[in-house]
């Protein structure tokens, strides 16, 4: 197994001192390389986790560990360059062009004052052509499907070219074809060593693509660790309160739910 | 990759930056030359342009356009593109095309503190002027502190809602010192105010708001890429490197110190900061970078026209304010009516 990039130790987090903690004292390891998928129920703390790892959040108590180093003591410059995050859904009432959309994810290599130089227009074209969309860089952002602007979410998190990706729900704006678009992508960048982190709702995604799963619910890890020991008919059942089976097809393991 | 495709995509690039150059040189000539041709034009000695020869022989007419005209066109400039700047950051920063730089308590602050010191304080044009900025920034700073403490929504609503809850107390509170003013000497003066107008910039006026509009208009035009990435999200902001509270402070009182600046020699100059921001969208789509120097020069640009007007359209002279909002809106409407523009929210 990969070294270890980014540990939790005892982290404990909430919105709202008053009120229980969202995030009960979690502890987990997220290797290099590696994709991990976490899991769970609506309003579990899925995105709060993701939050947590981007820094935006800062735990209640417990340590958060990027390369054996604690996230605050990065700079916000080099924290850009390490973890982008793809959010769920973006809006703006600005006409930006989709290249234009882009190119905002290489503002962590450019000084405070500075500007896009060419070379990142060529970098923020090339993310476009990876996630398959450089047809549309002429494209106003706002006369774009949801699942159009879910990839150019994606294109600009690739322009940022960080070691590791949040995913916010990254399928749930998507047709089959672009799902299967953004699976092939995900593949891709792990094999080029990317490290990714995703929620998702859909176990299906989960037994795809990740090498580790972590299954949520109310605040507290049920199960870590590889998606096929984890994420099997009984844990699943657990979680969301339905018979939920899991049968293997041609050698691929399917979700059944219905 | 394939690279005749990119290359193709490169070259699109490069054109459009040269078309963005060439509009900017078109904008930067033009307000140059408005510039120079207003500085000529007037009422003086008749109607039209004072000619060089003229300007040589006559003292009365070198005093009038170095000493009356100079420093109020230069002030016009200013006035223009510290709005259309302050405008265009605030548009970014909550995120609405819809706001104005006065919005956040700042313009019935910056009229409460004028007719305050008109009623209370003598009404001393410096006096006035230093009354209209403290109170200006005390609207801004006002809200700023209410929008920390309202539990409602996010922060973008919440500062809103302040902007919303101070200006009127502001304006209340303008209400009250109206009803106490002098009807025969206070009252008019207050009004005059109101309605905005440069009739009476000097050099010295000029030189007061000079240090506080750069500064703030350099600050804003040295920072204007970040301006884009402060209309996202604030984690999506935070996730690309930037420390998007602080910074969205910075801004804000970067763009509010020129605006309070110019209000407090000009009185209330409204839809100027509304109208020019989307104007110079049209023309070079959102990016920040093309927009804010765009606003900038547009902004100077119009607010000269508007007081070349106000100040020879009739004998007396026509109020500044009354020229911005009428040409404002009818541009606006224009514009609103021209190209359909699909917004989400």
């Amino acid at each position: 197994m990969n070294a270890e990039l980014i540990t939790l130790q005892e982290v404990v987090f909430g919105y709202d001192r008053r009120k229980p903690a969202v995030i009960e004292g979690f502890n987990l390891s997220i290797y290099e390389g590696s994709i991990t998928a976490i899991l769970g129920p609506n309003g579990v703390g899925k995105t709060t986790l993701l939050k947590l790892v981007l820094g935006w959040l800062k735990p209640w108590s417990g340590k958060i560990h990027l390369n054996g180093k604690p996230l605050e003591h990065y700079s916000r410059r080099e924290m850009g360059k390490q973890i982008a995050l793809i959010p769920q859904s973006e809006h703006t009432p600005f006409e930006y062009s989709v290249l234009e959309y882009v190119l905002l994810g290489r503002t962590p290599y450019m000084p405070p004052l500075g500007l896009p130089s060419s070379s990142d227009e060529m970098i923020a074209y090339e993310a476009l052509e990876q996630a398959g969309i450089a047809h549309l860089s002429d494209h106003s952002i706002i006369g774009l499907s949801g699942g159009e602007r879910q990839l150019v979410l994606v294109a600009r998190a690739l322009a940022q070219q960080t070691k590791i990706l949040l995913l916010d729900e990254p399928t749930s704006h998507l047709d089959l074809s672009n799902k299967h678009r953004l699976v092939n992508i995900l593949q891709r960048l792990k094999e080029n060593g990317t490290t990714i982190l995703m929620t998702t709702h859909e176990p299906d995604i989960a037994l795809a693509l990740s090498n580790q799963t972590i299954l949520i619910a109310n605040g507290r890890i049920l199960a870590a660790g590889p998606t096929d020991e984890v994420v099997n008919s009984g844990s699943l059942t657990q979680v969301y309160h339905l018979p939920i089976k899991i049968i293997n097809l041609d050698g691929k393991k399917q979700v059944l739910w219905l | 990759m394939n690279t005749a495709v990119s290359i193709a995509a490169m070259q699109k690039l490069n054109s459009r930056n040269h078309t963005r150059a060439w509009i900017f040189a078109w904008l930067g000539v033009g307000l140059l030359t408005f510039f120079i041709l207003s500085l000529l034009f007037g009422r003086y000695p008749g109607m039209g342009f004072i000619s060089l020869e003229h300007l040589r022989n006559d003292e009365l007419a070198r005093l009038l356009v170095f000493n009356l005209r100079l420093p109020r066109l230069l002030t016009a400039m200013l006035l223009g593109m510290s709005l259309s700047a302050a405008g265009t950051v605030f548009q970014m920063l909550f995120t609405n095309p819809l706001v104005e730089p006065g919005f956040l308590g700042v313009s019935q602050g910056a009229a409460f503190g004028a007719a305050f010191c008109i009623v209370f304080l003598g009404g001393a044009a410096v006096v006035t002027q230093i009354s209209a900025a403290a109170f200006a920034l005390a609207g801004l700073g006002l809200s700023y502190l209410l929008a920390r403490h309202i539990r409602y929504g996010g922060w973008v609503l919440r500062l809103v809602l302040s902007g919303i809850a101070v200006s009127a107390m502001f304006s209340a509170g303008l209400g009250v010192l109206k009803y106490l003013a002098d009807p025969l000497s206070q009252l008019p003066e207050i009004t005059f105010w109101l309605l905005g107008g440069l009739s009476s910039i000097t050099w010295t006026k000029f030189l007061s708001i000079l240090p506080a509009v750069t500064l703030g208009l350099a600050f804003l035009f040295l920072f204007r890429w970040r301006l884009n990435l402060l209309a996202l999200n604030e984690e999506t902001a935070f996730s690309m490197g930037l420390s998007p509270k602080q910074e969205r402070l910075l801004m804000l009182t970067a763009a509010v110190l020129p605006a309070a600046a110019v209000i407090s020699v000009a009185g209330m100059v409204s839809w100027v900061g509304l109208i020019i921001p989307h104007i110079a969208r049209r023309l070079f789509g959102s990016d920040t970078r093309f927009v804010l120097p765009a606003s900038m020069l547009l902004g100077g640009i119009f607010v000269i026209l508007c007081d070349d007007l106000s100040r020879t359209l009739l004998a007396g002279e026509i109020p500044l304010g009354i020229l911005t909002s009428l040409l404002g809106a009818v541009i606006f409407i224009g514009l609103m009516m021209s190209r359909g523009v699909k917004v989400d929210r």
